[in-house]
């Protein structure tokens, strides 16, 4: 490869167009101000969309002296990624306007930071990833602190960015360890250089410290502690982002770097893997149950599917990939369908509460918003025929079949006490007399419901296309 | 697939129902009375369409008929229906009980009736397509998918306690059938295919068939259920509204010996020999143990209930006999169960209807202001005993039979089971229909009204048709047990002479 030539640009044609639209964005706002921030909005999900489409298009290649790649699974990320964005974008406007802190700097944000995750998807290299990662981290550090007269958010900002910091560091030692002890930070160079020998006590620490860095950001236990605090202080419609989108971005990045860099050191991540995976799944399952703030308990469920998602990384096999990928697809659609229905419980005094029994008796006063909140939840159970079995379905698939059935059997498990808590909301939802009503939903909250919900309750219907799509996506990998 | 597909038809008939009880708005009486009777004609037209089945059904031929295939999930996993001579009753046994369950919540549900027939009419498509379902995902598919509308019926419409029996329900049963999800997908990883009627002709070996038995066994003994977890159960018939117990009771417990039928006999050959005297004492301790609880209950549902749990050890003795009658007599105790502990609910339901309560202190001299009630609950009281002539003694005799057969010490104590049943049953007889008639606020109490006699009527008639003229249900089964037994058989031999070999 020629370092002079000048890279081939097409495979990061998304990049790009994030890129330069969130200049001009930037430009439109410096010279309007705040009158700006509907345009701004309304350009922002317009590029994202544009920046969708250009993910379809975009050739496969590596590119950028080998740093950044566009596959079949960097495509199927992305498109899940922006999707996540995109709802979440959705979902804020309405909710900004009415808590009057709407800004023109919001919208920018969230394609800045998504812009970072598109990259973290396709990094190929250890810098790269880095890059990509401090991009969209430093944006969501100020999104989560966006509402700045309010005391949460600002905690919510600050932890974040405390925290999320060290873990950076982490990963950042992680790689400079890699590096040193295999002379290579390109994903593949890596693979090669660890073929056939045996691993070195640095490396397999190196290897730690980065798979610590990434069990933070996808918020896997034992670095969980940030997620219920960021997500119950930062206003609701960025907790759907938190929880979607970067939950997607985190776990790519984790899948590629593990899948791509290190398969002839299988045992010495394996493990490691499978104690994140079934750490998150206990303390998800456990902690969830005394939780009464709806936006803690996402948090907690959170962590606990994502413990499900790296049953799939454990496994170490394309059909474990395939099953990560499913995983997070259907997650993000049960996650936003979720965080849709907390953004409409508003009051008529215009406040929004959060908490679980404000729910009760919503199937009396709201049937059909509580009928999609209910299927949602039996599916984040991992109920058939609903969309989050097949997930489960999957995952455990793959770990069944790589002869991982203590863990297995351990997460089937552990789901159940999961089922308990979701039981618990549909409990309230279904058997308890109402307290209070609810104003109607906005506009983008019924798009993103209907969507999401409907995605999850019909998914069995026609679950070939994405099986299909992500099992051949998850090749690209191998 | 030739001709129309008539077990989709009868899987997603309930469905076509549901759209049109979703049309229907408003809650005054006219649209009411609409969705009632809306659910009442889908259900009874679902039966006729059962009953075509039945007419079609060839009995001489021991595999699947009516087989439906289409591409669903990819690679491997399809939509494959198709019934053979043990799932067929039931089918037809659903299809049967589901206007009864309508007809008995006619009055007795007064508030959300529209999402009341709308969970009824869902599960019905879900307990069908459990019974029809030819592959393994989507048999899972319906057998799990059941809890969540049986979980609503226990819970909006349950009684005092229905969070408690709602929660216990749904996470027991949802903790074994993942137990069983587990075994599914090491079957797919293993065989490469979730096609039942190709895994039956795959053979495990010896040591996977063990673990996967084991797997299945977990899901089955909840919902069957045996002892020692059977404890959901009492809780759930008890706060379930009667329509929802007659369900329950009638056919969900039947997906229990469905599934070893189904799965352990011919997939695991080898672990269904070895774990069968492990059955068997189950079955006798159920046979026993509960009917000895049953005799101290003081809840007419609680006590039914009970009662059911000994009769299925009955059912899982028979089928761990391994021979025709044992095996022929559970499918008979399961379809005749079925119809019996179904109408004796209903039965429990007439007089909750009017008194609620289920006390059984409450009762006492039924018979002098109730005759017609009295005579039609005597009917299934017997027939819960198992006195020759009702369709309960022919499956127990066949059981019995079947299994002294293979341990004659499992048939001694087992008829000791029936004699306690006789205790337990004609004790509650006694207390609640015979005597004088005391209580103060009996002395008004109506008889049969003409909806319940078209109820209870046609129960009564199948009872003693069953009991006298078990052909029709035998004759369904035989060729297709026969078929199970023998293919189980051989591969036990088989093993035996491979064991036998290595021995020399």
């Amino acid at each position: 490869m020629d370092a002079t030539a000048f890279p081939a640009l097409a495979p990061a044609l998304p990049e790009i167009i994030l890129a330069v639209g969130s200049l001009a964005l930037v430009l439109i706002g410096a010279v309007m101000g705040d009158r700006s921030t509907q345009l701004i909005n309304g350009l922002a999900l317009a590029l994202l969309a544009a920046a969708g489409v250009a993910v379809v298009v975009a050739p496969d290649a590596v590119t950028f002296g080998g740093s950044f790649v566009l596959d079949g699974f960097a495509r199927f990320m992305k498109i899940v990624a922006f999707i996540g964005a995109y709802a979440a974008l959705l979902l804020s406007f309405d909710y900004m306007e009415r808590l009057k802190f709407a800004r023109f700097e919001y919208a920018i944000l969230v394609v800045l930071s998504t812009l970072g995750m598109a990259l973290m998807i396709s990094a190929h290299d250890l810098i790269a990833l880095y890059l990509g990662l401090e991009l969209q981290s430093l944006a969501l550090y100020v999104i989560a602190a966006i509402n700045r007269d309010d005391e949460r958010s600002t905690e919510a900002g600050l932890k974040y960015f405390v925290l999320g910091a060290l873990s950076s560091g982490m990963l950042l030692y992680g790689a400079s360890l890699v590096y040193g002890y295999t002379g290579a930070v390109g994903f593949a160079d890596i693979a090669e250089a660890l073929k056939g020998g045996e691993a070195s006590l640095g490396l397999i620490f190196g290897v730690v410290f980065l798979i610590s860095g990434f069990a933070f950001k996808v918020s896997a236990v034992p670095f969980h502690m940030w997620t219920p605090d960021v997500y119950e202080g930062a206003p609701t419609p960025i907790t759907a982002f938190f929880a979607s989108a970067t939950k997607v971005a985190g776990m790519a990045m984790f899948v590629r770097v593990i899948m791509e860099a290190f398969p002839s050191v299988t045992s010495e991540w394996r493990q490691v893997v499978v104690f994140v995976a079934l750490a998150s799944m206990a303390l998800g399952s456990f902690a969830a149950i005394g939780q009464k703030n709806l936006k803690r308990l996402m948090a907690y469920s959170s962590i606990g599917h994502m413990g499900y998602a790296l049953v799939g990384l454990a496994a170490g096999t394309p059909e474990g990939v395939r099953g990560v990928m499913i995983y997070l697809a259907i997650y993000v659609a049960m996650t936003l369908g979720a965080f849709a229905c907390i953004l409409s419980m508003r009051l008529k005094d215009g406040t929004y509460v959060e908490s679980i029994s404000d729910l009760a008796g919503l199937s009396r006063t709201k049937p059909a918003m509580a009928f999609v909140l209910a299927m949602i939840l039996f599916s984040l159970a991992g109920i058939p025929p609903l969309a989050g079995f097949f997930a489960k379905f999957y995952v455990f698939y793959a770990a069944v079949n790589a002869g991982l059935y203590p863990l297995a059997v351990a997460g089937f498990v552990l789901s159940v006490v999961g089922a308990f808590y979701y039981l618990r909301i549909v409990k309230i939802i279904y058997f308890d007399e109402p307290t209070v009503a609810f104003e109607p939903m906005s506009f983008g909250g019924k798009a993103v419901l209907t969507i999401a919900g409907g995605f999850t309750l019909l998914y069995f219907v026609y679950p070939g296309p994405l099986t299909a799509a992500a099992g051949a996506a998850a090749q690209s990998l191998f | 697939m030739t001709g129309w597909p008539i077990l989709s038809l009868l899987t997603f008939l309930p469905l076509v129902g549901v759209f049109f009880l979703l049309m229907i708005r408003g809650t005054d009486e006219a649209s009411l009375r609409n969705v009632k009777h809306v659910a009442l004609w889908t259900t009874v037209l679902n039966f006729v369409v059962s009953l075509v089945l039945w007419a079609k059904f060839d009995l001489a031929e021991p595999g699947f008929q009516f087989v439906e295939q289409a591409e669903w999930l990819g690679s491997s996993i399809n939509y494959k229906l198709g019934v053979d001579g043990i799932s067929a009753p039931f089918v037809v046994l659903t299809a049967f009980l589901m206007p009864f369950c309508i007809l008995a919540s006619w009055t007795s549900i007064t508030h959300r009736v529209k999402e009341y027939m709308i969970a009824f009419l869902v599960l019905e498509t879900l307990m069908i397509g459990v019974f029809s379902a030819l592959d393994l995902v989507l048999f899972y598919l319906f057998f799990e998918a059941g809890l969540i509308p049986m979980f609503l019926i226990i819970g909006i419409w349950g009684g005092k306690r229905r969070v408690y029996a709602s929660f216990k329900f749904f996470l027991y049963t949802l903790l074994g059938s993942l137990l069983m999800l587990v075994g599914i997908l090491a079957m797919y990883g293993t065989a490469g295919t979730t096609d039942i009627v190709a895994l039956l002709a795959y053979k495990f070996s010896p040591e996977m068939q063990t673990w996967l038995w084991l797997g299945f066994f977990a899901s089955f003994a909840v919902k069957m259920p045996m002892w020692p977890v059977h404890t959901w159960l009492p809780d759930a018939h008890v706060e379930a509204p009667t329509a929802g117990s007659v369900i329950l009771a009638g056919i969900l417990l039947k997906m229990g010996g469905y599934g070893f039928l189904r799965f352990s006999l011919p997939m695991f050959p080898l672990a269904s020999e070895y774990f069968a005297p492990f059955v068997f004492t189950l079955s006798v301790v159920a046979i026993v143990y509960t009917s000895l609880v049953a005799l101290m209950q003081e809840d007419v549902k609680k006590l039914i209930a009970y009662s059911s749990v000994a009769h299925m050890g009955f059912v899982t003795m028979g089928i761990f006999a391994l021979n025709e009658q044992g095996v022929q007599g559970a499918v008979f105790q399961m379809i005749s169960h079925g119809v019996v502990s179904g109408a004796l609910f209903l039965c429990v339901g007439v007089v909750y209807d009017r008194l609620h309560t289920r006390e059984i202190k409450a009762f006492g001299g039924l018979v002098n202001r109730m005759p017609w009630y009295a005579a039609a609950f005597l009917v299934f009281t017997m027939a819960n005993v198992g006195l020759p002539g009702t369709s309960g003694f022919v499956g127990e005799f066949l059981t019995l039979m079947g299994s002294f057969r293979a341990n004659t010490w499992v048939a001694l104590i087992a008829t000791t089971g029936v004699i306690l049943s006789a205790g337990y049953a004609l004790w509650l007889y006694r207390r609640v229909v015979l005597g004088a008639l005391e209580k103060p606020d009996l002395a008004g109490i109506p008889d049969l009204s003409r909806r319940e006699i078209v109820l209870l009527a046609p129960l009564v008639v199948l009872t003693i048709l069953f009991g006298v003229w078990p052909a029709p249900v035998i004759d369904f089964s035989a060729a297709s047990i026969g078929g199970l037994l023998q293919q189980t058989t051989a591969a036990i031999e088989s093993a035996g002479k491979a064991a036998a070999l290595v021995g020399q």
